[in-house]
């Protein structure tokens, strides 16, 4: 007991550290108080606008808190203040409608241009197709740079954290822990497997109802949506395990959806596909009936 | 104005004060503004302790990770139910309250333009209320897929969608009588001098509210009509199936909800901009502005409500026009922001808890608009969407904004109403600990939504953990500390003896204050001769 | 007894409203059980409808009575005139959510599930087989095959009526205005059975819609978006009608004088605004 107690302080103060310092964090931190930079140059670019638009929003904060603090300190009835009689400026109020039409522009810009970069879906060298389920995810591995797989699989919350979540289970969540690291809801069956430095092309949906897909690190969500299909894509830079959730409510489990994507070399991915391909296809031979439609439900 | 038929108006000629006799007649039948008025605001802080209740709940489950009280299902049903109750059931019926009251006292009126109309427009509320929180006891429970009920899911409940929905129908009849009835008396019970641009701008702000709600509430009862054909008549609005498209419903639902958000804010920037002038002492500055302020906001308002929807996947060209058309609102709400400050720039100010919670509003407000702003652009929201900053920022702009500036209105004017003073030592303590509770509520909502926290789950991953129990306790601090409210107000209605002025407060300006305190019956039997420096704005035509 | 107010007039209390309310959570609440399949939900449903047309009844019979004791001003019919134009608006709204839901259909999601522009990915994964076209039920053709209506039947017939019932009524108005109480029956009569020989057709075309064309509500979103507007539209011409009848039978007992007759002009507003909807349907619904 005490040495958890201290090793939980003692991860809040590292993570209280890096979030202070701007480090990039793999996964939620105890006491972390921004937004992660990610792992792909496109997340790095939304943590840059996200913290454009606070700064922005700090200095104005500045400015308007500094005069109202100074009104109220400077102009109050006990210290005798007599009050003015004027209740207009023309040039004060132009000021203070073109200052920020001009800041709105400094952000918009740099936004619009990572909204049309993030748009861009072209050029990708191999597809995912996401679909949402109540309450896990399928991936599908359409293509890889330009060949067609059948690899797919069912992804749902990992069976510990299942456990533990139950109502009144009475088991405690810190227990949930893979790689010195807690993973409480935040962990899968089977992670989505990724190559390092290739653009995946995901085409998501969903099954039933709406869904959201979203990994902090990789610098977006994409609702998925039953009977239509959102593009989205990434390119990691580097390898390591990211976790995300569900992010749109989508029934009772809605809390207990997770995702992990798990980016790792590209020669180490090929290996993987190659042995899921294999794996497939004896499946298929075995029981001549579509893998795609009876694959475990968990 | 035509005369009235001399022997009817012979019939009450020297009575003044004719209350109704009799519980029912005062009550269910009245055709009174202020009864009626009174009657909103009782039923809103019923409705607000009740969805506050509910987040109480909602925050003791929240109180640490694993799932301790209650099973996932019923914390949707209490995550939806919190929602709509807050909404339609407090923060709305408080303003329509707060106008009843308020407005034909400001403008020189007897009463409101459609009396009977009024009655109507409340009475229609409670019995929705019950409708919608009766829910909870049906089988298979209440309504579970959010307050926005976007489908497929929603359509997914069992009992309880057709009744949620036909809820929402009489809510909505309710709040456009409501409305109709306060833009036929801003404009058609002026008293002669009342111009226009010479009303005090919390008529200004319910006229344009006013206009809002007719406009989006039919398309509501519009969006869940369709929902409720979907589930019970086999059409296909929202099923891609047969042609139609679940973003649709989400388009229609924010064509209303934005617009929503700001008829939840608009009056309550009327009542800041009423209450900084009289204790600064000093007139508002930019009264013109400050009008058309509220039209371009709410102009703006029309034209943003894809903002919501980032994350569905629109056309490029869609993300981009309302991520603009959203940051624009930032122009005019600034200029409210700033002209408050420099209402309060050389005045001479003084710090009665109206004044208190007027000054909280402008800090936290504004921090509200800030995470506004920040969701406002595009690529950054495709991380804060759906997350506790979202959470944050709603609650800074309805807490801290909406409720704050309700709050700020009671204690300005509850000695109108009721002729006695509220104390003000136990209305300080009331502001003193709900303001630092409030943050200790929802500033750390902002870090575990920027740490990946989604909103509307019921457990959480323990790095979560640290930042969800200071919000808790915020949560039951600030929850508790609504007691001293409700204790002030019956002690200020029942149990004060130190009686109010007409005027009540040394700096306060306008019609309303030309009245007695506690106002009489029928607010003007005749229509008062109004000259410029009587009103609040006569003279200050800017 | 009414109260005036000095200049003003306020009038009492009155126990209408709740009544009404009565009526509509009862309505509410029997449509919703119904809904559920609750056998007592019908009859509920019943007593809530009934509530709420004996509140009508009461309500508006007692607005009469103080407008024939001429207890209103000027200020007053202002102000009911403010009311009435308020609440067509807010009407215009509620078919806007409507027109809106045909729009966004036949603009973005039918092309889009049809593959055009940024509907290209979800057509490829999931209706590969499908293209836009309008009329549509959808890639899985819910409702199964249907032939839609021709516009140059019976919907310009209806077209004609509607409009030339626009024309009696302002005829009725005029003779209302000139004193001519013979011409006023004649055409306020004309204008109501206009309305009704509309809704008659529009009964025949619903049946041979869902008897001939397989056109029903669950025809995907065309079923669904024609008869909803449709559907809606005719009720309001169901209730603009019981309105104008109404109307006749206090123009028969001489309710109104040439400049006094408020109720007369908010019910032909009501009916104007009726056809207004009525032309715009034709034009989007049944030609486009
Ligand atoms: C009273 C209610 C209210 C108000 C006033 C606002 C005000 C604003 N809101 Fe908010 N909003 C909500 C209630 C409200 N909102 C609710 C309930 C939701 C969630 C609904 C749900 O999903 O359940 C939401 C969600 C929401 C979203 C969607 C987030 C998401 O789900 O991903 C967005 C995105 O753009 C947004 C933006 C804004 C903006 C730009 C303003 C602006 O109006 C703010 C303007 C104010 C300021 C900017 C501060 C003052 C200005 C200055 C000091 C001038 C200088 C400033 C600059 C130049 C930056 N809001
Ligand atoms: C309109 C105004 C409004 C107001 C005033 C509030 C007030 C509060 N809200 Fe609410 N909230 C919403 C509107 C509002 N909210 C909306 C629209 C949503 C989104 C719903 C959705 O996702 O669909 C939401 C969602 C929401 C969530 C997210 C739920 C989720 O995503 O799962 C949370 C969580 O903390 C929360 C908390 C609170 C708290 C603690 C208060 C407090 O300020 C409440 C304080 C008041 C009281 C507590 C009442 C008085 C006291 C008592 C009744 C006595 C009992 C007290 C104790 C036991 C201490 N709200
Ligand atoms: Cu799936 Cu939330
Ligand atoms: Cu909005």
């Amino acid at each position: 007991m005490i040495s958890s107690g201290v090793m939980r302080v003692r991860r809040a103060v590292a993570g209280l550290a890096m979030a202070a310092s701007g480090l990039a964090l793999a996964n939620p931190q105890p006491w972390q108080l921004n937004m992660p930079t990610g792992v792909t140059s496109i997340s790095e670019r939304v943590h840059g606008v996200h913290m454009l638009a606070f700064w922005v929003c700090v200095a104005i904060g500045v400015i308007v808190y500094g005069a109202m603090v100074y009104a109220l300190f400077k102009f109050r009835k006990s210290r005798g203040a007599v009050p003015a009689k004027w209740s207009h400026n023309t040039t004060m109020e132009l000021i203070w409608t073109t200052i920020p039409v001009i800041i709105l522009v400094a952000m918009a810009w740099p936004a619009t241009k990572l909204v049309v970069d993030m748009a861009n879906v072209e050029s990708s060298e191999m597809t995912v197709k996401i679909t949402g389920y109540q309450w896990k995810w399928r991936y599908e591995y359409v293509e890889y740079f330009g060949k067609a797989t059948p690899v797919n699989f069912v992804s749902t919350l990992d069976a510990e954290s299942n456990r533990v979540r139950q109502t009144g289970s009475g088991l405690d969540p810190h227990s949930v822990q893979e790689g010195g690291e807690n993973v409480y809801l935040l962990n899968v069956d089977k992670p989505l497997l990724l190559p390092v430095g290739v653009k995946v092309r995901f085409v998501i949906t969903a099954d039933d109802v709406i869904h959201s897909w979203w990994v902090p690190d990789l610098g977006w969500k994409q609702d998925a949506i039953p009977g239509l299909i959102n593009g989205n894509w990434t390119r990691i830079d580097t390898a390591g395990t990211y976790r995300g959730q569900c992010a749109e409510l989508c029934g009772k489990d809605h809390g207990f959806m997770p995702i992990v994507v798990k980016a790792v070399p590209k020669a180490e991915f090929e290996q993987w596909l190659a042995t899921q391909e294999s794996a497939a296809a004896a499946a298929k031979t075995a029981q001549a009936a579509p893998v795609a439609t009876t694959a475990t439900q968990g | 104005m035509a005369a009235v038929n001399p022997a009817i108006s012979d019939i009450h000629a020297d009575e003044h004060d004719h209350k109704p006799h009799g519980f029912l007649h005062r009550w269910l039948f009245t055709t009174n503004h202020k009864d009626i008025g009174t009657l909103y605001l009782v039923f809103s802080l019923t409705a607000f302790f009740i969805g506050g209740s509910f987040a109480m709940l909602i925050r003791a489950e929240l109180f640490q990770p694993g799932l301790q009280l209650m099973q996932p299902e019923f914390f949707n049903q209490l995550t939806t139910m919190h929602g709509l109750i807050m909404i339609f059931g407090a923060i709305m019926p408080a303003f329509v309250g707060l106008a009843n009251w308020m407005i034909p006292m400001m403008i020189g009126a007897p009463d409101m333009a459609l009396p009977r109309m009024n009655n109507w427009s409340f009475w229609i509320l409670p019995f929705a209320f019950l409708l919608l929180v009766m829910e909870v006891f049906l089988p298979g429970g209440g309504p579970q897929g959010g307050w926005t009920m976007y489908p497929p899911l929603a359509l997914e409940g069992g009992a309880n969608v057709a009744f949620m929905i036909f809820a929402i129908h009489l809510m909505g009849i309710s709040s456009i009588m409501g409305a109709i009835n306060i833009i036929a008396t801003i404009l058609n019970m002026r008293a002669p001098g009342m111009d226009l641009l010479k009303m005090p701008v919390f008529v200004w702000s319910w006229l344009i509210t006013a206009f809002l709600l007719i406009m989006v509430m039919p398309v509501l009862a519009g969006a869940v009509t369709m929902l409720l054909t979907d589930k019970f008549f086999g059409t296909s609005f929202f099923h891609a199936a047969g042609g139609g498209d679940p973003v649709m419903f989400q388009h229609i639902f924010w064509f209303f909800g934005h617009p929503e958000v700001y008829i939840m804010i608009l009056p309550a920037f009327g009542i800041i901009s009423e209450i900084i002038p009289t204790f600064s002492r000093k007139p508002l500055f930019g009264y013109q502005a400050m009008v058309y302020s509220l039209a371009s906001i709410a102009f703006l308002s029309c034209i943003v409500w894809a903002h919501h929807m980032f994350a569905v996947g629109m056309p490029l060209g869609g993300e981009l026009f309302f991520m603009y058309g959203t940051m624009l609102i930032g122009i005019p709400t600034g200029v409210k922001v700033f002209n408050w400050v420099s209402t309060m720039w050389k005045g001479s100010i003084t710090f009665e808890t109206p004044m208190l919670f007027a000054i909280a509003f402008v800090v936290l407000f504004t921090i509200g608009g800030f995470s506004g702003v920040m969701c406002a652009i595009v690529p950054a929201d495709f991380q804060y969407q759906d997350t506790y900053f979202v959470v944050a920022h709603f609650h800074y702009v309805l807490v801290t904004g909406a409720l704050f500036g309700i709050m700020a209105a009671v204690y300005y004017w509850l000695p109108k109403w009721s002729g006695n003073m509220y104390s003000e030592k136990w209305g300080k303590i009331h502001f003193w600990s709900s303001v630092i509770s409030v943050n200790v509520l929802f500033f750390p909502q902002h870090f575990v939504g920027l740490a990946g926290m989604p909103r509307r789950i019921p457990d959480y991953n323990v790095a979560f953990a640290d930042f969800n129990m200071m919000s808790s306790i915020g949560g039951f601090w600030f929850g508790l500390s609504q007691f001293i409210f409700l204790g002030v107000i019956i002690h200020c209605v029942y149990y004060s003896r130190q009686r109010a002025t007409a005027q009540v407060w040394e700096g306060a300006r306008g019609l309303e204050w030309t009245l007695p305190s506690p106002a009489p019956y029928h607010s003007f039997s005749t229509p008062p001769v109004i000259t410029d420096d009587m009103l609040a704005h006569g003279n200050v035509t800017h | 007894m009414a109260q005036t107010q000095g200049a003003y007039y306020v009038p009492h209390g009155s126990h209408w409203p709740i009544v009404g309310s009565f009526g509509l959570i009862g309505t509410v609440v029997g449509a919703g059980m119904w809904l559920n399949e609750a056998d007592a939900g019908k009859g509920i449903m019943l007593v809530g409808l009934g509530l709420l047309v004996i509140m009508m009844a009461g309500w508006f019979g007692s607005v009469v009575r103080e407008s024939l004791a001429g207890l209103y001003n000027k200020q007053v019919d202002v102000s009911f005139r403010m009311g009435m134009m308020w609440f067509i608006f807010s009407e215009v709204m509620f078919f806007a959510a409507f027109f809106g839901a045909l729009f966004y259909a036949r603009t973005f999601s039918v092309p889009w599930l049809g593959g055009e522009g940024h509907g290209a990915l979800t057509n490829l994964y999931l209706w590969p087989q499908y293209s836009a076209a309008w009329p549509t039920n959808g890639p899985q053709d819910i409702g199964g095959a249907f032939s839609t209506m021709s516009p140059w039947g019976i919907p310009l017939l209806n077209t004609l009526l509607l409009l030339s019932s626009g024309v009696t009524i302002t005829i009725a108005h005029h003779a209302l205005r000139a004193g001519h109480r013979g011409r006023l029956l004649v055409f306020l009569a004309l204008t109501v059975l206009l309305g009704v020989v509309f809704l008659g057709f529009q009964a025949h075309e619903y049946a041979e819609a869902y008897e001939h064309l397989n056109l029903t509500l669950g025809s995907g979103i065309y079923g669904s978006t024609f008869f909803m507007l449709t559907g809606f539209h005719g009720l309001h011409v169901t209730l603009g009608a019981i309105i104008l009848a109404v109307m006749w039978f206090r123009c028969a007992k001489g309710h109104f004088t040439r400049d006094n007759h408020f109720a007369f002009e908010a019910a032909a507003w009501y009916w104007h605004f009726v056809d207004v909807v009525w032309v715009c349907l034709f034009v989007f619904v049944y030609i486009l």
